[in-house]
């Protein structure tokens, strides 16, 4: 009984923890952290999954979570998992909705079936809602996002790559 | 006591592949580093950078899991940093200099539609952490894959000056690819172990890909007579020298520099 108590706090310590270049989402919210448990030694164990292989954020994001565990009293250690890969479907409904109040385009459907060069964008501009998008440019300031233009009321903004 | 010895000799091939991947990745993720700053438009100037931050993350993870099979407890930094050009197992298309954007997209276009059919051939492989990076690194290339292809379709597709130099591009690296699809003896090991794919498979894949941006982009293959190998033994070009010397320089310059 104890020992589930201590889980459920750790579980909600850790899924506060946010994102460094998006502060808005918690690490829930984005779906890499995996799973919090208790180890035999009666350590707390996160597991968390980098987005992107080369996405600079990684450790920050692991040290985030292991230095807030601890601040809230628990012995903990974070690992990270590969397998099964991240996906942007991962973000949460709540995660999404941040997303958009915050000026970035959410993921859109999983692009597996897609053809891989000269795909059609169905981008939504989160400022008007417009579907009369073009993209800017693949790559932007962070390894999970592409530069997009709204046809429609002309604003950049960022858009979430779905991965 | 077979059965042992059997699987020291897979994990020593398994290394081998590991290291091959590995280093394919670091070196091509330096060379596209060295356009930070320097590219065409601002656009490419993130994504560049963008690419190589993808191909150092799975080199990063490649080099520890080839640590690990190794056993000799030398860290990731230790494999990246502290060779010898002739240790080093790259193929020799990923170490040919950025010259300028239209060699460097198609060299891009070249490894990343190898990796991604690689990558894809071998998502089931019984190795879990192969299996994993594997997972990961098909869903990056294909990103890569539609940033260089949608250039070149653009580029030799254009103008005249465009044109030639796309073509150009093609004469020089051309025959630089046959060698991505050698089997060395690690990968035959871990071919014939069932651990990873045959490269006809993957061959076929990458034709197919080439042959239809290249049909798009109006540019032609030229018939390679001498194709150019070495760098899985470890012989490189001497433009390779030249990288590694900058690559290293601070863990030479200041030996276990950290910050």
């Amino acid at each position: 009984m104890a020992q589930d108590d201590t889980l459920t706090r750790a579980k909600a310590v850790a899924a506060q923890v946010p994102d460094p270049e998006l502060p808005f989402l918690t690490v829930a919210d984005l779906g890499i952290l995996r799973d919090v448990s208790i180890d035999e030694t009666g350590t707390v164990v996160a597991t968390a999954s980098p987005t992107y292989s080369g996405c600079p954020a990684v450790r920050v994001i692991e040290e985030s979570i292991e230095k807030a565990l601890r601040d809230a009293g628990f012995q903990a250690r974070v690992e990270r998992a590969m397998s099964p890969p991240w996906s942007s479907d991962w973000i949460t409904a709540e995660g999404r909705q941040k997303l958009r109040d915050n000026g970035i385009a959410p993921p859109g459907e999983s692009t597996s079936g897609m053809p891989v060069m000269f795909a059609k964008s169905s981008v939504t501009c989160p400022a008007c809602d417009s579907t009369e998008t073009e993209k800017v440019s693949e790559f932007g300031s962070t390894p999970c996002k592409a530069q997009y233009r709204c046809r429609q009321c002309l604003e950049p903004f960022d858009y979430f790559k779905c991965i | 006591m077979q059965a042992e010895a059997k699987s020291t000799g897979l994990q020593q091939a398994l290394f081998d592949v590991a290291l091959q991947i590995g280093d394919d990745h670091l070196i091509l993720g330096h060379r596209l580093s060295e356009w930070c700053g320097h590219a065409p438009t601002l656009e490419e100037d993130l994504s560049m950078p963008n690419m190589a931050l993808d191909l150092i993350g799975q080199a990063s993870a490649l080099y520890t899991w080839a640590a690990e099979l190794e056993g000799k407890g030398r860290s990731e930094d230790d494999i990246a940093y502290l060779r010898t050009d002739r240790e080093y197992r790259n193929c020799l298309l990923v170490e040919r200099p950025n010259t300028d954007f239209a060699h460097t997209m198609l060299r891009q276009l070249y490894f990343s539609t190898y990796m991604r059919a690689f990558w894809a051939e071998n998502l089931d492989s019984p190795d879990p952490v192969f299996s994993g990076i594997a997972g990961k690194a098909v869903k990056e290339t294909t990103y890569h894959i539609r940033h260089c292809g949608e250039w070149i379709i653009r580029l030799g597709d254009g103008t005249d000056e465009s044109a030639s130099r796309m073509q150009a591009a093609v004469d020089a690296l051309h025959a630089y690819t046959g060698e991505l699809f050698i089997d060395t003896d690690g990968r035959k090991a871990c071919i014939d172990a069932g651990t990873i794919s045959a490269s006809a498979n993957i061959q076929a894949s990458w034709q197919q890909t080439i042959d239809e941006v290249f049909s798009l982009a109006k540019l032609t293959a030229p018939e390679v007579p001498w194709p150019q190998t070495g760098g899985r033994e470890g012989l490189h070009t001497e433009d390779f020298g030249y990288l590694l010397t900058e690559l290293q320089y601070m863990q030479r310059a200041y030996p276990g520099a950290k910050w």
